[in-house]
C-alpha cells in the first residue's frame, strides 16, 4: 500500500512538472504579447517594452520557469495580469465557487446514477432498462450550451421561475440557491447519463455471472440477490469512472459557467488563457492535474477496497 | 488481401442495424444531416452570411425565413444548413486522425509492452490530466482559429483515450493462439499488429468511433460557443448560439434552432453507436 | 465392486418399493431466440428414486445442462419448459410459483456447478455464502448457521474450516472451491442433488478426490443425485444408472452394468468405441470416431435423429416415423430408443492389452529434438509494484529427446510446466539455461523472430483452444496460403495453388477455403490448425493439448488424423497432454512432469507397467475408466500441488507422495535411476522395489 502511494505521488509530481513546463513553454513563444495585452492597444511600443522589462519577461524562458517553480514551491503562485491581484486569491475564490457547484452536482449524480444504473441493468432488455438506457443516451448527447438554452427557455423565459444568470451575488434579487439550480441541472443532465450507462453495463455483465445463478438457486429472493450478491460486484468496475467525474465537474465545466456567467474555475482558466495570463493558467493547470491525479488514486484505492481479489493478492 | 478490409466489415454491421430500432433512429438522424450537408447549396434558401436589414425589425420565423433571422438579420435556416457542413467535414477528419494516432500508439504499446508501453502510457496520462480547455486554447494560440486547430485539439484530447482502448485490446489479443502461429511462421511485428490484431478489435472501435463523432460534434459546438471556433462570419452551430444567447429573453428562437440542430446530430451519433453496440454483442 | 454400488445395497429401503424423488414426464424444453424456437429437448422422460444416482452423459450441446437446469426450473430469460411435468417429491415444479420454487431451491433440491470459481461470489467470504443457506431454509440464527457451515466444511474434508470460513473464493484452489460448492449444496440436507459436470476442469487427481467425496457423502446423506458429465468414466464411479443423451433425446438408459456390458444403442456403442482407455494403444486398436456432426437444432432429421451418423441405419425403418423408447432385456430397467436394438449383434468390446509390447523399443532412430538441462525461470513480483519477489521455476532442468517419426508425450497436471516448455521450444519465450537442440542447431536462446527460416519451418505447433487458434477475421484459405508462402518461402500465387492439397491432407472439403473460422466446428478448426502447422512440412510438430477442448467423438478423429499424418510424413510429434488415456494411445515415449521436473521417462510399455514412479502411479489410479469391469487400484492424493514459493527442497512430490520413505524425500533430491531399456525414474525408492507393486489397472 505504501509502495503504491509513494509511487503514485512520484508520478503526480512528475506529471505536474511536465504539464507546468508545457504550459510555460506554450505561452512563452510570444513574450511581448503579455505586456501588450495588459496595457491595451493604445500603449506605445516603448511602454510595452518597459513593462516587459519590469515583469522580467525578457529573460530566458528557462530562468523564468525556474523562478516560477521556486515561487510555486513556496506557495506563491504569482500575480495575475488579468485580474490584477494575487493568483492565490483569485484561484481560491474561483475554486470555492466551482467546488460548490461540483459538490452539489456530484451529490446528485452518484446516488441517482447508481439507482438508475442498477435498476436498468438488473433485467437486461426489460422496459425499464430500455427506457433508462435511451433516456441516458439522449441526455448525455445534448451539449451543455444547448441544454442551457433549452432549460433557460422553459424555466427562465416561459415560466419565469429561475434566473438566467448565476453571478452568485444576491443583488439580482434571486437567492444563491435559486441561482445554482440551472447550472446544476445542466451538469447533472450532461454527466448523469454517462455514469448511468457505465453502472448499467457493469450490472448487466454481473447479472450473467454464474454466482448470481448460484444465489438464485440457493433460494434467495430477487431483492436479496440484487442487494447482497449483485450490487457490490456491479460497483467495482464503475467506481473509478464515478470518481473521474469529479474531474469533469471541476475543470470541465467552463461551458456551464460561460452559459450562466458563473464566476468559476473553468471560466477563469478560459479568460486567463485568452489573455495570456500565464500565472493563472499555470496555477489552474496545476490544480487540474492535482484533482485528476487524486481522483485516480482515490479510484484505485476504492477499487482495491471493493475487490478482495486485489486486496488479498 | 483475403482480409476483408475494415470497410466491408463495417458495412456488414450497417446492414445488421435494421434489427435495432434505436440504431435505426440514430442512423436516420445522421444520414439526414449528411444529406443536408451534401446538398447545402441546393437546400439553403439564402446566402448564410448576408444580412437582411429588413428582417431585423421582426426576426421571428416567417413564411420567408422559416426559422427566422438572427441578430444580424441572417437567415437561420440557411446558416444551420451551411453549418452542418462545418461539423460533418471537421468531425470525421478529426476523429479519423485521432484514430490513426491512437491505434498506432495503442498497438505499439500493447504489443511491445515493457518500456515502450510505459512511455506511451505516461504521454497519454499527461495529455489526459491536462485540462481540456487549456489544451484547446494552447492549440488555438499556436495554430490560429481555423478548422485545423479543431482537428489538432481533437487529436490531443481523443487519441489518449483511443490509445487506452486499443492498448487494452491488444494486450488481450496478442495472447491469442493465432498470434503465436503468426509469429511462428515468421510474420513481422507490423503485419501482426495490423493484420492479425487490429481487425479483431474492430467491434468496440466502431462503436467508440461513432460515439466519438458525437463528442467531437459537441466539442466543435463548444469551441464555437466559447468563441474559439471558426472565424466569423462562416456559420457554425455553437457560434450561432453564442452570438444570440444574449437575446434569449426576447428572441429565444435564435438560440433554440441551432441548439436543436446540434443536439439532433449528436443524439443521432449516440443512438447509432448504441445500435452498433447491440449488434456487436450478438455476433 | 465400486463404493457407489455398495452404497445402493446398504441403503435401508422402505418395503421394497422405492419412492420416486424426481419424475420427468414427456418434458419438452425450448430456448426462444431471434431465429425462433429452438426445441433443444423435444421430449424426455425419466424417473429417479430415493437415494439413487443417475448419470447423464453425452457430447456437448446435447442438452444435458438444459435438463439439469430445467429440473431446478431455472432456464434463464430465453429458456422455457414448453410441455410435460417435472414432479419433484410428487409435486409438479412447472406449476409452482416463484415463492414455492424458492422454498425448494437450495433446500430440498440443490445444485453443484461446473466451474466452481465462477459459481462463488468473488466479494463475499466463503462463510457468509455458506451461512445463507440455513438462514433461508432452516429458520435458524446466525450462530447456529455458523456452526452448521463449519460442520459441513469438515464433512467435505477441508482442513481448518474456521479459517476457510473467512476466506474469499479466489484464495482457495479449484478442488477446495468445488468442495465448498458441494458443502453449500448439502447444507440443507437436500433429497435431490443436481450436479452439472462437477469435476470438469479439475485436475485428474483432484477430480478423483472430489468423486470419492461425492460417493461418500451420498452414502451419508442419502440424497438422490443427477450427475451430468461428458466423461463416461466419472459416471461409472458415482452412479447406479446411466442415461445417454444425443441431440436432446435420451437414447439409452439403464443400470450401469447392463448398459456398459451390453450397450444396445449404436450411439452408446460409438461413444464407447471412441474413448481412448488406459489399457489400449494405437498398435492394438484404432479409435473409431463417430462420423459427421450433431445436426443443428432447427434441422433435425425425421425419425431417428442419429440416423445420419448411424452405421446400423436402415433408412426404410429408421427415418420414417418417430422412434419409440422400449425396454430391453429381462431387468425391465434398460430402455433404448432404437428400432434395431433387438437385432444388433452383441457389442464387441474394443481390444485391450494390459502391458503393451513396445514396437519401437528395438529400433532406435536418431533424435530430432534434444533438451539438455532445460530451465525456464520467471521472476514473480510481489504486490502491484514491489521490486522484490520470488522466482518461479516453471521448467526446472529437463533432459529428454524425441526421435525421428516418433511421438513423445509430455504428461502432467496443470501448472507442471508443460505449456512453458512448449513456449520455450517455439521461441516465444527464451530458455533461462540449458539447451534445446533441433536438428543439430541450438535454438533455446533464439527468440522466434530471430530464428532462421529453416528453423521456423522445421518446428510448428498445434494449439489447444480451437476458438482462438484461427483468426476470426481471416478466411481459412488465407490462413493456409499465408502459412505456405511464409514457411516454404514462395510467392502468394504459388502458395495458393497448394492450399487444396493441404485441405485434402486433413480431410476437409475444398470449399472451406472460403469460409471463416466461425462457420467451422471445433474439430474442423483443429484440422485447419493442423494443416497450418503442416504447411512447411516440419520435422517436429508440437501439439499442446490439441484435443482436450474437443468432444470425444471428434477427439478420436483428430487423434487418428495425427497418427496418420505422422505415419505418412515421418514427422516427430511432441504431444503435450494431461490425459493419460490419450497419451497411452498415442505415444511412443512418455515424460511425466511434476513441478517443472521430469519424474519418469520411458517408452509407453515402461510407463504403463510397474515399476511406476509413485506420482505416475497415483495419476493412473485417478483416471476415471469407462468400464465397470476394469479394476483399478485407488490412491487418493492429499493436498494440492505446492505453490512455487515453497517448493520442497528434496523430491518435488514429497508433500503428497503416498510412498514417501521419510525425511530423505524432503531433504535430498532423488537420484535418477535408469533401467536397461532407458526407463528413468527419479525416486529414492529403488527401482526393483517399485517394480514389485501390482498393476494399477487390471
Ligand atoms: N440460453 C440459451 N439460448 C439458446 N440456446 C441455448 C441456450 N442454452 C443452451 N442452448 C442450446 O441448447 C443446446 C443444449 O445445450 P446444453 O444443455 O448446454 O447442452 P450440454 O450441457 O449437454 O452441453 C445447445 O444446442 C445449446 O446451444
Ligand atoms: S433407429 Fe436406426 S438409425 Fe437410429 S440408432 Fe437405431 S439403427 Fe441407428
Ligand atoms: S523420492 Fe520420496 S517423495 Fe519422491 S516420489 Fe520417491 S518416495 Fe515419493
Ligand atoms: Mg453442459
Amino acid at each position: 500500500m505504501l509502495a503504491f502511494l509513494s509511487k503514485r505521488m512520484a508520478l503526480l509530481a512528475f506529471t505536474m512538472l511536465v504539464v507546468s513546463a508545457l504550459v510555460f513553454a506554450a505561452f512563452e513563444f510570444t513574450p511581448g504579447q503579455v505586456a501588450r495585452k495588459v496595457l491595451g492597444p493604445f500603449a506605445t511600443q516603448d511602454q510595452v517594452d518597459r513593462l516587459t522589462e519590469e515583469l522580467g519577461l525578457n529573460r530566458p524562458v528557462v530562468v523564468r520557469y525556474g523562478e516560477w517553480l521556486g515561487n510555486t514551491l513556496t506557495g506563491d503562485l504569482g500575480y495575475s495580469t488579468l485580474y490584477k491581484t494575487d493568483v492565490n486569491k483569485i484561484i481560491g475564490d474561483r475554486l470555492q465557487n466551482t467546488l460548490l457547484l461540483a459538490g452539489i452536482a456530484f451529490a446528485i449524480i452518484v446516488p441517482l446514477s447508481i439507482i438508475l444504473g442498477i435498476s436498468a441493468g438488473m433485467k437486461e432488455g426489460s422496459f425499464l432498462d430500455r427506457s433508462i438506457s435511451v433516456a441516458s443516451i439522449v441526455t448525455t448527447s445534448v451539449p451543455e450550451f444547448a441544454s442551457g438554452v433549452f432549460l433557460a427557455s422553459i424555466f427562465v423565459i416561459w415560466l419565469g421561475w429561475l434566473p438566467g444568470t448565476s453571478p452568485l451575488d444576491t443583488g439580482t434579487g434571486w437567492s444563491i440557491w435559486q441561482q445554482l439550480v440551472l447550472p446544476v441541472c445542466v451538469m447533472v443532465l450532461y454527466d448523469l447519463g454517462y455514469v448511468v450507462r457505465m453502472v448499467r453495463a457493469s450490472m448487466v455483465e454481473v447479472m450473467t455471472r454464474p454466482y448470481i445463478r448460484t444465489a438464485i438457486l440457493k433460494g434467495l429472493n430477487f431483492r436479496a440477490v440484487i442487494l447482497k450478491h449483485a450490487l457490490r460486484n456491479a460497483m467495482i468496475a464503475p467506481f473509478t469512472v464515478i470518481l473521474l467525474q469529479l474531474n469533469y465537474l471541476v475543470t470541465g465545466v467552463v461551458v456551464v459557467e460561460a452559459v450562466f456567467a458563473y464566476p468559476g474555475f473553468g471560466r477563469m482558466l478560459l479568460e486567463a488563457a485568452l489573455a495570456q495570463d500565464v500565472a493563472v493558467v499555470e496555477a489552474g493547470a496545476l490544480f487540474a492535474v492535482l484533482i485528476s491525479v487524486f481522483t485516480q488514486i482515490a479510484g484505485d484505492l476504492g477499487y482495491m477496497m471493493l475487490n478482495p481479489r486485489i486486496r488479498f493478492s | 488481401m483475403a482480409n476483408d478490409g475494415i470497410i466491408a466489415l463495417t458495412w456488414n454491421r450497417v446492414r445488421l442495424l435494421k434489427e435495432s430500432p434505436i440504431g435505426m433512429i440514430g442512423a436516420f438522424l445522421v444520414i439526414f444531416w449528411i444529406v443536408v450537408a451534401l446538398f447545402a447549396p441546393l437546400l439553403a434558401p439564402f446566402n448564410p452570411n448576408i444580412s437582411n436589414m429588413d428582417a431585423l425589425i421582426d426576426p421571428t420565423p416567417s413564411a420567408v425565413n422559416w426559422l427566422g433571422t438572427d441578430n444580424q438579420g441572417r437567415d437561420i435556416l440557411s446558416r444551420i444548413i451551411w453549418g452542418s457542413r462545418t461539423v460533418l467535414i471537421v468531425a470525421p477528419v478529426a476523429v479519423f486522425a485521432a484514430y490513426v494516432v491512437g491505434c498506432l500508439m495503442g498497438l505499439i504499446a500493447g504489443y511491445y509492452r515493457g518500456w515502450v508501453d510505459q512511455v506511451v502510457n505516461r504521454i497519454a496520462d499527461i495529455l489526459l490530466s491536462f485540462p481540456a480547455i487549456v489544451l484547446y486554447i494552447i492549440v488555438i494560440m499556436k495554430v490560429g482559429a481555423k478548422a485545423t486547430n479543431i482537428i489538432l485539439a481533437v487529436i490531443f484530447i481523443s487519441s489518449p483515450q483511443i490509445i487506452r482502448i486499443v492498448r487494452g485490446m491488444t494486450l488481450e489479443l496478442r495472447e491469442r493462439e493465432y498470434v503465436a502461429a503468426a509469429k511462428m511462421r515468421g510474420e513481422s511485428a507490423l503485419y501482426i499488429m495490423l493484420v492479425e490484431i487490429l481487425p479483431n478489435a474492430r467491434g468496440p472501435l466502431i462503436v467508440d468511433a461513432c460515439l466519438r463523432m458525437g463528442y467531437t460534434t459537441i466539442a466543435i459546438g463548444v469551441l464555437g460557443f466559447l468563441g474559439l471556433g471558426l472565424p466569423p462570419p462562416d456559420p457554425d452551430w455553437g457560434g450561432m448560439v453564442k452570438d444570440t444567447y444574449a437575446m434569449m429573453s426576447i428572441y429565444p428562437h435564435m438560440s433554440l434552432f441551432p441548439a436543436g440542430a446540434i443536439t439532433s446530430l449528436v443524439v443521432g451519433f449516440s443512438l447509432l453507436a448504441d445500435g452498433m453496440r447491440e449488434i456487436s454483442i450478438r455476433d | 465392486m465400486s463404493s457407489a454400488t455398495a452404497a445402493t445395497m446398504d441403503r435401508p429401503q422402505a418395503e421394497g418399493a422405492k419412492r420416486p424423488i424426481l419424475e420427468l414426464r414427456n418434458v419438452s424444453i425450448s430456448y426462444f431466440v431471434r431465429a425462433g424456437e429452438l426445441k433443444v429437448v423435444p421430449n424426455i422422460s425419466l424417473t429417479l428414486y430415493e437415494g439413487e444416482a443417475l448419470g447423464l452423459v453425452g457430447e456437448s450441446g446435447c442438452g444435458k445442462s438444459t435438463v439439469a437446469f430445467a429440473i431446478m426450473k431455472y432456464l434463464g430469460g430465453a429458456g422455457r419448459v414448453t410441455g410435460g411435468e417435472i414432479l419433484f417429491e410428487g409435486r409438479d415444479m412447472t406449476k409452482m410459483s416463484e415463492a414455492e420454487l424458492r422454498g425448494i431451491r437450495g433446500g430440498r433440491m440443490a445444485m453443484v456447478y461446473q466451474d466452481p470459481m465462477s459459481s462463488l461470489n468473488p466479494v463475499i467470504t466463503i462463510g457468509k455464502q455458506l451461512m445463507e443457506v440455513p438462514l433461508i431454509h432452516s429458520n435458524v440464527n446466525e450462530a447456529e448457521s455458523y456452526k452448521r457451515a463449519v460442520q459441513m466444511l469438515k464433512e467435505v474434508n477441508l482442513p481448518d474450516p474456521e479459517h476457510i470460513m473467512t476466506r474469499y473464493p479466489h484464495q482457495l484452489s479449484g478442488g477446495q472451491q468445488q468442495r465448498v460448492v458441494i458443502a453449500m449444496a448439502l447444507m440443507a440436507e437436500p433429497s435431490l442433488l443436481v450436479m452439472d459436470e462437477p469435476t470438469t476442469g479439475l485436475d485428474v487427481t483432484v477430480e478423483a478426490a472430489v468423486l470419492d467425496l461425492v460417493a461418500q457423502l451420498r452414502k451419508r446423506h442419502n440424497s438422490a443425485i443427477v450427475f451430468i458429465s461428458h466423461n463416461l468414466g466419472t459416471v461409472v464411479r458415482i452412479c447406479d444408472r446411466i442415461g445417454v443423451m444425443y441431440a436432446g433425446e435420451l437414447v439409452e438408459e439403464g443400470p450401469i452394468g447392463e448398459v456398459f456390458r451390453d450397450p444396445r444403442h449404436p450411439y452408446t456403442r460409438g461413444l464407447l468405441n471412441c474413448i481412448p482407455t488406459l489399457n489400449a494403444d494405437k498398435r492394438t486398436r484404432p479409435l473409431s470416431a463417430i462420423p459427421g456432426q450433431v445436426p443443428p437444432i432447427l434441422d433435425r432429421p425425421k425419425g431417428c435423429i442419429f440416423a445420419p451418423r448411424c452405421p446400423a441405419a436402415v433408412p426404410e425403418r429408421c427415418s420414417v416415423a418417430p422412434i419409440p423408447t422400449e425396454t430391453y432385456g429381462s431387468s425391465g430397467q434398460h430402455r433404448v430408443k432404437c428400432v434395431r436394438m433387438e437385432e444388433l449383434p452383441k457389442h464387441e468390446r474394443p481390444g485391450t492389452s494390459a502391458a503393451p509390447a513396445n514396437a519401437n523399443a528395438a529400433q532406435r532412430h536418431d533424435a530430432v529434438l534434444t533438451l539438455d538441462g532445460l530451465k525456464k525461470t520467471y521472476h514473480q513480483a510481489i504486490g502491484m509494484f514491489g521490486g522484490a519477489g520470488y522466482d518461479v521455476h516453471a521448467v526446472d532442468g529437463i533432459d529428454v529427446a524425441a526421435e525421428r517419426a516418433e511421438t513423445l508425450a509430455i504428461v502432467g497436471e496443470s501448472g507442471c510446466g508443460k505449456s512453458t516448455l512448449a513456449k520455450v521450444l517455439t521461441g516465444i519465450e527464451l530458455a533461462s539455461s540449458g539447451k534445446v537442440t533441433l536438428a543439430g542447431k541450438d535454438i533455446g536462446n533464439t527468440a522466434v523472430e530471430n530464428r532462421d527460416g529453416d528453423t521456423k519451418r522445421a518446428i510448428q505447433m498445434v494449439f489447444q483452444n480451437p476458438e482462438s487458434t484461427l483468426n476470426p477475421s481471416h478466411t481459412i484459405g488465407y490462413v493456409m496460403e499465408r502459412a505456405i508462402s511464409k514457411l516454404k518461402r514462395i510467392g502468394g500465387k504459388a502458395a495458393r495453388a497448394q492450399v487444396d492439397d493441404l485441405l485434402r491432407t486433413v480431410n476437409l472439403p475444398l470449399e472451406f477455403a472460403n469460409r471463416k473460422s466461425r462457420q467451422l466446428s471445433g474439430g474442423q478448426k483443429q484440422r485447419v490448425a493442423i494443416a497450418r502447422a503442416l504447411a512447411g512440412e516440419p520435422e517436429l510438430i508440437l501439439a499442446d493439448e490439441p484435443v482436450s477442448a474437443l468432444d470425444v467423438s471428434v477427439q478420436a478423429a483428430i487423434i487418428n488424423l495425427l497418427v496418420d499424418i505422422q505415419k505418412k510424413r515421418g514427422s516427430t510429434l511432441l504431444f503435450i497432454s494431461h490425459d493419460l488415456s490419450v497419451v497411452r494411445y498415442l505415444a511412443d515415449h512418455v515424460a511425466v512432469m511434476y513441478l517443472g521436473k521430469v519424474m519418469e521417462y520411458g517408452s509407453v510399455a515402461d510407463i504403463f507397467a510397474p515399476p511406476y514412479h509413485p506420482y505416475t502411479e497415483a495419476l493412473m489410479s485417478a483416471v476415471p475408466i469407462a468400464d465397470p469391469d476394469v479394476k483399478q487400484r485407488r490412491i487418493i492424493l492429499e493436498g494440492n500441488v505446492p505453490s512455487p514459493q515453497n517448493r520442497p527442497k528434496g523430491c518435488p512430490f514429497a508433500t503428497r507422495c503416498p510412498r514417501k520413505v521419510g525425511s530423505i524425500c524432503d531433504d535430498t533430491q532423488p537420484p535418477e535411476q535408469v533401467s536397461e531399456s532407458g526407463h528413468r525414474i527419479a525416486c529414492h525408492i529403488p527401482m526393483t522395489e517399485l517394480a514389485s507393486v501390482t498393476q494399477v489397472v487390471f
